[in-house]
């Protein structure tokens, strides 16, 4: 198959690295060669994590700013801090839910206004996806659930070649036993999500 | 059972690079390992340290990378497999051993493991470990792919134990933190028990020893260019006259854009995995049909100048490229549309490259700096430093999470070059300004680098302050032990190491230990410790809270909240502490209670007392 890049963007412990090793899992089960790196600079100290995941024939490990097929977002001002990976073909699936940087949260920064961001993004993107991981994840049992919420999305939107079951395989054999059940209504709801989800 | 013990040949395991590099060393029987941690080299001694506890693997965490190497050469001597792993600055602290170790050669095996890290994701340097090959005439082999780093691990054995040298396995941090699936080899049998045969004129480096031995080196040096000439892992692929040679990640990139631009036929690729000694012969053959050459490496220009040198000697005149304007650089990390690219304009290839949407009329979004963790001991510890000396003093600092007091407001750190250069150049900079100097240090930092500069600066009586920041593990790397470090929770025998001791041992005559929570007593040993002239060390002793939660017997301390009724909004808690646990809403500080740890140091600087304990009713609730 043709190469696909998923550029996964997230804060540190919003969980998006075994999200993308579930995805590297499930892809691998499907047959699919692919490769993936991750960059975690201090991420438990509140720095942003990024996973790269690519899919298909092909030896790198790495996307360049204009490569990624696929941005999937865990945090909306994430999704727009990475807007140059993508081009006039990517999708972009983002969550809506705010992690605002430290320096916000003490009032010396400006959170930028999101919803303006998003649409202005959607207007150059083949297709964006919005929701709202962390309710989703709520609703699932777990706030810490938004990382299966989010490939949830991902796997719903089809736009990969892997049937949900075998991401469901993975999520049974790959997460921690004792969040399993949590971890695939959370998937399931990601699914849906992105399947009734107004796209912008 | 830990998953890289899976002795199943043949089976496909997704792993991260690292963890593909320690199943490597299982593969090849390493029975003996040792480690200082680095990003991006960490994740591998981890591997080995939990082996070691359900195995008779040895492992240890040693002080710095030169004990880590010489712990394993020490191994390796008596005929053991061995192996060290390091980050691409630890091959410095470990080169003196490495130089010498050339010199003897080794029995058994020994890997060093060196990981450099370009772009500088997680280092004070992008520099590019495979001069060292230069330096010391070991062979250094460089993986291209996750798979390639376990398989390449097995054969650095191999040669190791042929050659009777160490053999550096040379990564970057786009291998060592890329993942993909590896297909498992056989588990290789472990010798634990080795022999040591005494031959004083062929180890004791004594001049007349060595006079002998650099001419041994040589001819092993020799020796290793047949082989690297012969070896599969420099091949060459296609048969164009246009030529490129490449190395590690960048040979993934290569391949990918031939594909893409689909010339694969107007080609030759030289993949160099066996990069010193350089293959010499295999490059002559390469360029003999070759009318243009690339060089795409990450770093220094170190194929592209061997290959300039090839070509001399053969007396062959055509174009090399390289590093230059319009080419590639020596800055950063590759990527593939940037090798994509130089490729097209070298050759002249028409190329449309990907076209970014736009982001300029996107918002700013700020920068999510790494912070010090809320109830870190280390920003207790700077807001009673700044408390005395303000921006008076002149504030040299050392390599960890404790390097972060840099950031507002706490402002503490003025030099930063290396592990325990806080301490070694403190003396520099007193002398020199007749300035108050207060130098920090991390406890496993301390371990690491700096009992010989307080030696020194005791013995030649300067005069600034050490501050300790003892938080009683290696917290910026993930929690390793270091000598300080107790470790009966695991059911490990070690023997702590007490700093206190330490300092007082190596003659510094005024030493007080705090806990850095008491906020208090903290600004008044700093006081007391800057009236004294001389060399004086303060220990500021509390536990880093993501380790604490690791530990046995942890219970979160109740958290704290700002009473509205009583905040006056002076907001010294922000402007003095700036914890990440606070946030500002409709002008008020607040809290947030999930992330306080309970340290009180806010409470304790709160002129109007009004950070008070979230009560059991609300905790409740």
């Amino acid at each position: 198959m043709k190469t696909t890049r998923i550029m996964i963007v997230a804060v540190g412990g919003q969980g998006n690295i075994l999200a993308a090793r579930v995805l590297g899992e499930a892809a691998a089960a499907s047959g699919i060669p692919f490769r993936m790196s991750e960059f975690h600079g201090m991420a438990q100290r509140g720095g942003v994590v990024e996973s790269m995941v690519l899919l298909g024939e092909g030896k790198g490990y790495c996307i360049a700013d204009g490569e990624a097929d696929v941005l999937l977002g865990f945090e909306p001002s994430e999704t727009i801090r990475a807007a140059k990976k993508c081009s006039s073909s990517s999708v972009i699936i983002t969550s809506t839910s705010q992690l605002p940087p430290f320096t916000v949260a003490m009032g010396q920064d400006r959170y930028p206004d999101v919803q303006q961001a998003l649409k202005s993004m959607a207007g150059h993107v083949s297709n964006l996806i919005t929701l709202d991981a962390t309710s989703l994840a709520l609703q699932a049992g777990s706030a810490q659930a938004a990382n299966m919420v989010m490939l949830g999305a991902l796997a719903g939107s089809m736009i990969l070649p892997i049937e949900l079951k075998t991401f469901r395989n993975m999520i049974r054999t790959k997460t921690k036993p004792q969040f399993t059940e949590v971890n695939l209504i959370a998937f399931d709801l990601g699914t849906f999500a992105v399947n009734f989800s107004s796209t912008q | 059972m830990h998953i890289l013990l899976r002795d199943n040949p043949g089976e496909q395991m997704l792993l991260l690079g690292n963890e593909a590099i320690a199943r490597g060393a299982l593969e090849a029987g390493v029975a003996f390992a040792a480690a200082y941690p680095g990003t991006p080299s960490s994740e591998i001694a981890l591997q080995f340290f939990q082996i070691s506890r359900e195995t008779d693997l040895y492992f240890e965490y040693s002080a710095n990378e030169k004990v880590s190497l010489e712990m394993a050469a020490g191994a390796a001597m008596c005929g053991l497999k061995a192996m060290a792993t390091m980050k691409h600055v630890g091959v410095n602290v470990a080169a003196d051993a490495l130089m010498t170790l050339a010199y003897t050669g080794i029995k058994g095996a020994l890997v060093v493991v060196a990981a450099d890290d370009p772009f500088m994701f997680s280092s004070q340097n992008e520099q590019d470990t495979r001069w060292y090959g230069k330096l010391s005439g070991l062979p250094i082999l460089e993986p291209s792919t996750v798979d390639e780093a376990r398989e390449m691990t097995v054969k650095a054995f191999e040669l190791s134990e042929m050659l009777e040298l160490p053999v550096i396995l040379r990564t970057t941090t786009r291998i060592n933190h890329a993942s993909g699936m590896v297909t498992l080899g056989p588990l290789g049998k472990r010798t634990i028990q080795g022999h040591f045969e005494k031959k004083p004129m062929d180890y004791v480096c004594i001049p007349a020893v060595s006079r002998r031995l650099h001419p041994r080196l040589l001819y092993k040096i020799n020796r290793s260019a047949a082989l690297s000439d012969q070896s599969s892992l420099n091949r060459i692929e296609g048969s164009g006259k246009w030529g490129i040679v490449c190395n590690g990640v960048s040979y993934g990139y290569v391949s990918d854009a031939l594909n893409e631009l689909d010339m694969t036929d107007r080609f030759r690729v030289l993949r160099v995995g066996f990069s010193h000694p350089f293959p010499e012969n295999r490059v002559r053959q390469f360029l003999d049909g070759c009318d243009t050459v690339l060089v795409a490496e990450e770093g220094e220009p170190y194929m592209e100048e061997a290959v300039r040198n090839c070509a001399q000697r053969c007396g062959m005149m055509l174009p090399i490229h390289g590093k230059g304007d319009a080419l590639f650089s020596k800055l950063y990390e590759f990527d593939p549309l940037m090798v994509k690219t130089v490729i097209a304009s070298c050759f002249d290839i028409h190329f449309s490259p990907p076209v970014p949407i736009p982001v300029d009329t996107l918002p700013q979004v700020p920068a999510r700096p790494p912070n010090l963790c809320p109830g870190c001991p280390h920003r207790a510890t700077y807001v009673a430093i700044r408390e005395v000396f303000g921006d008076e003093a002149i504030y040299p600092t050392d390599i960890g999470c404790y390097t972060l007091g840099l950031l507002p407001p706490l402002h503490m750190g003025d030099f930063l070059i290396a592990m325990g250069a806080g301490i070694g150049s403190a003396g520099g900079f007193s002398r020199a300004t007749g300035r108050k100097v207060v130098a920090f240090i991390g406890d496993s930092t301390f371990f690491h680098s700096g009992l010989s500069p307080l030696a020194s600066a005791v013995y030649n009586n300067h005069d600034f302050m050490v501050v300790v920041l003892d938080n009683g593990t290696t917290g910026m790397t993930g929690h390793q032990p270091h000598p300080g470090v107790d470790l009966t929770h695991l059911n490990m025998d070690r023997t702590p190491v007490s700093i206190e001791s330490a300092v007082k041992g190596l003659g510094v005559k005024k030493v007080i230990t705090v806990n850095p929570f008491k906020y208090r007593k903290t600004v008044e040993a700093v006081r007391e410790l800057s009236r004294f002239h001389g060399v004086s060390v303060l220990i500021a002793k509390a536990g880093c809270p993501l380790y604490e939660k690791t530990l046995p017997g942890y219970r979160k301390k109740h958290a704290f909240q700002v009473n509205a009724a009583k905040c006056r909004s002076h907001k010294d808690c922000v402007g003095k502490i700036a914890c990440p646990a606070f946030f500002v809403s409709e002008g008020m500080v607040k809290i947030d209670t999930d992330r306080c740890t309970g340290c009180t140091v806010c409470v304790q600087i709160c002129p109007e007392n009004a950070i008070l304990p979230v009560s059991r009713k609300e905790v409740r609730q």
